[in-house]
């Protein structure tokens, strides 16, 4: 196995100005489509690319305006997992070498209806970097709830009103669900801290078989954020401590960032859109659930 | 011609039929009565007989999703399957073959829940006719051989590019011993050339694949596809052909009329069921009554240049169906009366649905379809679909 410690680390300095993803249809300040960009960067030209159904594929593809400059192709919703298993398996039995093949897949295309494929491919640790960009709904079919959609999410199949403080389910623990099968290397992420990404995407791009990222990938369409402050936002997430940094490696968990005090969950969720209806009581409740969270991961983790 | 026969079932043959089309990658995910043809397959990668990669995927809908994966960057590629499992493949059957990823597969006929069973019929396949794979159905573990290995031929062909389902009936044949000759390596290798297509990524020439489409292009896509379907009756022709001149064995391509030249009443049907239709028409030639058979092997593209060819020479044809589509008629049927219907001329017909769900069809019970047949032409009686030899009483 590589050393992943050895690994080159990436940098604004020395990444490549090659762009192999652009002239996508995707929203002004789409995070899905900052995530897919800068890790096909890392990962470059011998890459093949499998989307499943999903904003990033719908804003990619549109014949005849192909916006990936790698070898890429749109997969079933169900199927992106399993058709990059296929496509990393018929690249070895021809003999190809140096080969990477990638999955960019949403929350829901990964957490619930693509789920099973990607337990199967990660049982068979077929040689496929499976990325997961968070964005924390069905975007591409107008802002439904998905099994990543937080608490107290307002989305057009979760609305909130008087009986409900919209979405009333946490998000599944997707990280921990993807380390359990004892895949070579999982992390998580954010575009709000986009060298830590990069250099998560270099491990698993050096590591041989099944790796998974889960990055966190702000949507301003369906959040209610300004376009702006994609980034931002995204980072926002991570420094109130609701998205943690993190890395399976070896069998082991390690926490990238442990701060000492987080910064408000109120202000992160007010700034948005999807969360404003939300009351004293729903923010108490979120805030609960990743103390809870945050307890049980030091405990075991550190 | 040398032969080399070796006494195995229907899926045992499909396995090496497929051994010695020498796929790079196999991905499949077992159902009864498929089973037997994916654990060979998976001794031969174990024993090293074959190099490819056998990929335990966890369903149907991966199985189908792999291959396509695997196709799409140049790699042969073989699954199978059969009922249920074909169906949780239904989105990627459309998939395969809009994506124009010549996969092969074999298709055990079973009947579709519910009610369970995992018994013959033809309603899982014929449900899917649709969804732009080419279907053949064979009569016995020597022609599920051979199509297998005319499979590859005709699916990867230039012109063709289209997925294609071999469809063997569950149990009669994918679990009935025969002698079947297995063709040397070497020859199926001269006959079946090395995989090449331009529909793939690859590094020296990236391409983005299943893209979406708009309303201003995405009749195109689909007129070609058709058009791809016609020409493979071309390209089934002359596989048929080369492989009768290599192997010695002839198929009749699209169809196959057994004692049709003076015959007056016809039976259609698919599969196995062909075999007991032919003792029934010796044995009603031999007491004088000119009736045929009409096996149909291919439902996509479909036959109609044969059927119309047969209608216009005969005065009944009758067609079985192992299945039914519910609240009209059998799906063979309604495919055979189309074409008939094109013919300026007027043939009496009838529909006879039964062997479902694994229940036998009989030499008495065909025997008495010709003689309905007969009865029919000469009674001017009202064409109907029927449901023979039912066990609840018929409305009728
Ligand atoms: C089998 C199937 N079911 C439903 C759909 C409709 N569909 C397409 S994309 C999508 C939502 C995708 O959500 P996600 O995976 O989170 O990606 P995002 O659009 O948010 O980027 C849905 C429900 C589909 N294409 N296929
Ligand atoms: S809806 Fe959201 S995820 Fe989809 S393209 Fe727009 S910003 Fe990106
Ligand atoms: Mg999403």
């Amino acid at each position: 196995m590589t050393n992943l410690v050895d690994i080159p680390k990436v940098n604004a300095k020395n990444m490549t100005e090659k762009e192999y993803f652009y002239g996508h249809k995707a929203c002004a300040g789409c995070g899905g489509s900052v995530a897919v960009r800068l890790a096909l960067k890392v990962l470059g030209e011998r890459t093949y690319t499998a989307l499943p159904a999903g904003c990033m594929s719908a804003v990619g593809f549109i014949y005849p305006q192909m916006a990936f400059n790698t070898n890429a192709l749109i997969t079933t919703f169900p199927g992106a997992a399993s058709m990059a298993s296929g496509i990393a398996a018929g690249a070895k039995a021809l003999g190809q070498k140096d080969v990477k093949t990638v999955v960019f897949a949403g929350d829901g295309g990964t957490a619930d209806i693509g789920f099973q494929a990607l337990s199967g491919m990660i049982d068979r640790n077929d040689d496929v970097l499976y990325i997961c960009y968070d964005n924390e709904a069905y975007m591409n079919t107008g802002i439904q709830k998905s099994g990543l959609t937080p608490y107290g999410t307002k989305t057009t199949t979760t609305p909130a009103g008087e009986n409900l403080p919209g979405t009333i389910t946490h998000k599944k623990n997707l990280f921990e669900i993807i380390a359990a099968h004892d895949i070579a290397y999982a992390a998580t992420a954010s575009i709000g801290y986009p060298q830590d990404f990069m250099n998560k995407v270099n491990k698993a791009k050096h590591t041989k078989g099944a790796t998974f990222i889960h990055v966190y990938a702000s949507c301003p369409t369906g959040w209610g954020t300004p376009t702006e402050t994609s980034i931002e936002i995204a980072k926002d997430a991570v420094d109130c401590g609701l998205i943690f940094l993190a890395e399976y490696e070896d069998g082991e968990y390690k926490l990238n960032r442990n701060p000492k005090e987080f910064a408000s969950v109120k202000d992160y969720l007010k700034k948005q859109g999807r969360f404003k209806h939300m009351t004293d009581e729903d923010i108490q409740c979120v805030t609960e659930h990743r103390d809870k969270k945050w307890a049980r991961m030091r405990k075991q983790w550190l | 011609m040398k032969t080399n026969k070796i006494f195995i079932s229907g899926d045992e043959a499909v396995a090496q039929g497929v051994k010695l089309c020498r796929p790079h990658v196999i991905a499949a995910y077992p159902i009864t009565p498929q089973t037997i043809t994916v654990e060979r397959l998976s001794e031969m990668v174990e024993a090293g007989e074959m190099d490819g990669i056998y990929m335990h995927v966890e369903s149907e809908h991966s199985a189908i999703s792999a291959t396509m994966g695997a196709s799409a960057v140049g790699a042969r590629t073989f699954t199978a399957s059969s009922s249920q499992g074909l169906l949780y493949m239904a989105e990627g059957l459309h998939y395969c073959s809009g994506g124009r990823w010549p996969v092969v597969m074999m298709n055990a006929n079973r009947s579709v829940a519910l009610p369970w069973s995992i018994y013959g019929d033809q309603r899982d396949s014929l449900s899917l006719l649709d969804c732009g794979w080419i279907q053949v159905y064979v009569e016995d573990a020597q022609e599920a051989l051979d199509m297998m290995i005319q499979a590859y031929k005709i699916a990867e062909h230039k012109d063709v590019l289209t997925p294609m389902m071999v469809n063997l009936d569950g149990f009669i044949l994918t679990h009935t011993y025969e002698l079947v000759d297995i063709p040397e390596q070497k020859m199926v290798d001269e006959f079946l050339p090395v995989f090449e297509t331009p529909n793939k990524m690859s590094f020296e020439e990236p391409k983005n694949l299943g893209f979406s489409s708009k309303p201003d292009d995405n009749t195109e896509f689909k007129y070609q596809q058709n058009e791809a379907m016609f020409k493979a009756i071309d390209v089934i022709r002359d596989v048929d052909q080369e492989f009768a001149e290599k192997f010695g064995r002839k198929y009749y391509d699209m169809v196959e009329e057994y004692r049709c030249d003076d015959a007056e009443v016809v039976l259609v049907a698919l599969g196995s069921v062909c075999g007991t239709i032919r003792v029934v028409v010796d044995k009603m030639r031999a007491a004088g009554k000119k009736v045929g058979l009409l096996k149909i092997r291919y439902m996509r593209p479909f036959p109609e240049t044969e059927v119309k060819d047969l209608a216009r020479r005969v005065h009944a044809i009758g067609v079985i169906d192992k299945d039914i589509s519910f609240g009209y008629e059998g799906t063979v049927y309604t495919n055979v009366n189309s074409a008939i219907s094109k013919i300026d001329k007027y043939v009496y017909k009838s529909n006879f649905v039964g062997g479902l769900g694994g229940r036998d069809i009989t030499k008495e019970e065909i025997e008495e379809m010709f003689e309905k047949l007969f009865f029919g032409v000469k009674n001017k009686s009202e064409e109907k679909v029927e449901f023979f030899s039912l066990n609840v009483e018929s409305n009728d």
